[in-house]
């Protein structure tokens, strides 16, 4: 097949990717756009099958992945989505190393020509060290996600020092590789770049996770877009650049939602936040109001505007699809019901969105943050599930607080507030929240699914 | 200004357009749907499986190809897992729309 027509067929590719982005400017015409994005990579891949020679191992393979890829997506709880983004992460990240090192081995194979020139050479050093931190620093993101590594920061004195000094290391090992071509400056350089991957992400908070996993969304594009540099390949380039672009935006939008800015998040400083604010923790008992489910259910039945906060909290506890009974009891009744999603409201970007979506909340019933804060003041009873941090007030007027200039739901302006917790216990960011205090404030205590549950039935 | 333009500067311009590209259909994706988006930007970042392809394709069987050919399943997994995630998300949005 002509050089001609397989650029041509990779930049209709190029340009249905383009669409599948696209399509997601809303609900309806995604599918649509997913549907495009598939017809994009399949066509790809199917054109450079003509012009390889194993492509009956290739086919092998592809099948292998393909299957266990399927089975993954189907399987997966959509509680899990982060780990599951995570790690197709650190495997872009991987493949991108191991293609690195083939091309290092047979240039002939992509036309560069028997030798590296000066520019395949940095371009070779870039994607690889771009590959190799996104590989392992997916890998502690996946761990501290799925609970296997623990989500607290882990820090010691010098670490950013070290990173310094590594990422010095890293250089002078890819400039030794410029200039001896050889494999061992490439393979050290690559193994240190492995271990900054570490060391970037294991100091970094739970509470940042939806940060951190943009950034590695982020990362695993600009790895894809470097090989497309040392394979002169448009379509990776082109691909590479939208995911690149996608991950930074969305790393800024979560660092907006939490008024952090994004070098604050990668140095670390939050999580271990504890030890700058609970100030108001000083021995004197506040006072708050307790209820029961049923008090619950009797304000809410009787209201004509009710607004749900969900927090990750009501995940946990699986309260997803006995939440949108109650709203549907309340609607029955007349309430008019609505959700207020805070951005940081699960453990990615959009994830509350999914796990409503997944328990059939209509969406238009689901609000963002812009668009319903106004609308608090004239709302009879918010029900506060499993959100902490996102509702405080401090984030307003407390100057010392960690969390001010946080935006906020300003749930506390509603003549009514309903949050429902396990304990009085403090949210992510350790902190007390005065909303809980508020005269107007009722606490019900509880599993969020069990609490949930008896508010249906007292309301039926 | 004669002679041929180096490869480099095409790739250049090309990645720089479509970061300005990327930039603006990405602000344009709804809230709602951003985690649908990273699903569907990890399967388009599988689009590493075609240089993985080449690397496993010369005639020549060493170990450059079998580092390809790993290459392209674990790219394959991303390709598949994404794409087919995010279709399942977005079924669920679907649903509600009756």
């Amino acid at each position: 097949m002509s050089a001609n027509f397989v650029a041509l067929a990779y930049l209709t590719a190029a340009v249905l990717f383009i669409l599948a982005l696209k399509g997601l400017s809303s609900p309806i015409s995604a599918r649509r756009g997913n549907l495009f994005g598939m017809v994009g990579m399949g066509l790809a891949v199917l054109t450079t099958l003509t012009v390889t020679h194993n492509w009956k191992y290739i086919l092998i393979a592809i099948t292998v992945g393909g299957t266990v890829g399927a089975v993954i997506a189907r399987r997966i709880e959509m509680t899990a989505m982060p780990e599951l983004v995570a790690a197709m992460h650190s495997l872009v990240g991987l493949a991108a190393v191991l293609i690195a090192m083939a091309a290092f081995n047979n240039p002939l194979a992509y036309g560069i020509g028997a030798t590296l020139h000066a520019s395949n050479r940095i371009e070779l050093f870039i994607g690889t060290f771009v590959g190799a931190i996104t590989f392992t620093g997916s890998i502690i993101a996946f761990g501290k996600l799925s609970g296997k590594l623990g989500s607290k920061p882990l820090r010691f004195a010098g670490q950013h020092w070290l990173n310094l000094l590594l990422g010095v290391l890293m250089i002078a090992f890819g400039i030794a590789f410029f200039i001896t071509q050889s494999w061992t400056p490439f393979l050290i350089m690559t193994a240190i770049a492995m271990l900054i991957g570490v060391l970037l992400i294991m100091p970094i908070g739970g509470a940042d996770m939806p940060v951190v996993i943009s950034m590695l969304n982020s990362y695993s594009g600009w790895a894809a877009a470097g090989i497309g540099f040392t394979l002169n390949n448009n379509m990776l380039i082109i691909a590479g650049s939208l995911v690149g672009s996608s991950g930074a935006i969305l790393s800024y939008i979560m660092c907006r939602a939490m008024n952090r800015s994004f070098f604050n998040v990668i140095l670390g400083g939050f999580g271990g936040a504890a030890d700058a604010g609970a100030d108001s923790g000083d021995g004197v008992q506040k006072v708050y109001r307790s209820g029961s489910a049923d008090d619950a259910a009797f304000l809410m039945g009787n209201a004509d505007s009710v607004i749900i906060v969900p927090g990750y909290g009501l995940a946990v506890a699986r309260a997803q699809h006995a939440i949108n009974e109650m709203s549907k009891a309340l609607t029955a009744k007349g309430v008019k019901v609505r959700y207020a999603i805070h951005p940081v409201a699960g453990r990615m970007p959009g994830h509350m969105n999914v796990l409503l979506a997944e328990a059939e909340v209509p969406y238009e019933q689901v609000v963002e943050m812009d668009e319903i804060n106004n609308e608090f003041a004239d709302t009879d009873v918010v029900l506060v599930i499993g959100a902490n941090d996102v509702v405080n007030p401090s984030a307003k007027n407390d100057k010392s607080s960690p969390i001010y200039g946080m935006p906020i739901l300003d749930v506390y302006k509603a003549r009514t507030v309903l949050v429902v917790k396990r304990s009085m216990a403090t949210g992510y960011a350790g902190l007390d929240n005065e909303l809980f205090y508020m005269d107007k404030t009722m606490m019900v205590f509880g599993d969020a699914k069990k609490v949930v549950e008896d508010i249906i039935k007292s309301l039926a | 200004m004669t002679g041929a333009v180096d490869p480099f500067v095409l790739n250049l311009t090309v990645f720089v357009l479509a970061i300005f590209i990327g930039y603006h259909v990405v602000w344009n994706v709804t809230p709602a749907l951003h985690t649908p988006l990273m699903a569907v930007t990890n399967a388009i970042s599988g689009i590493i499986i075609v240089g993985a392809m080449l690397a496993a394709g010369p005639e020549k069987f060493d170990i450059g190809t079998v580092l390809g050919l790993v290459a392209v399943t674990l790219a394959a997994v991303n390709v598949f897992g994404g794409f087919l995630v995010t279709q399942r998300m977005l079924d669920m949005f679907k649903k509600k729309n009756k």
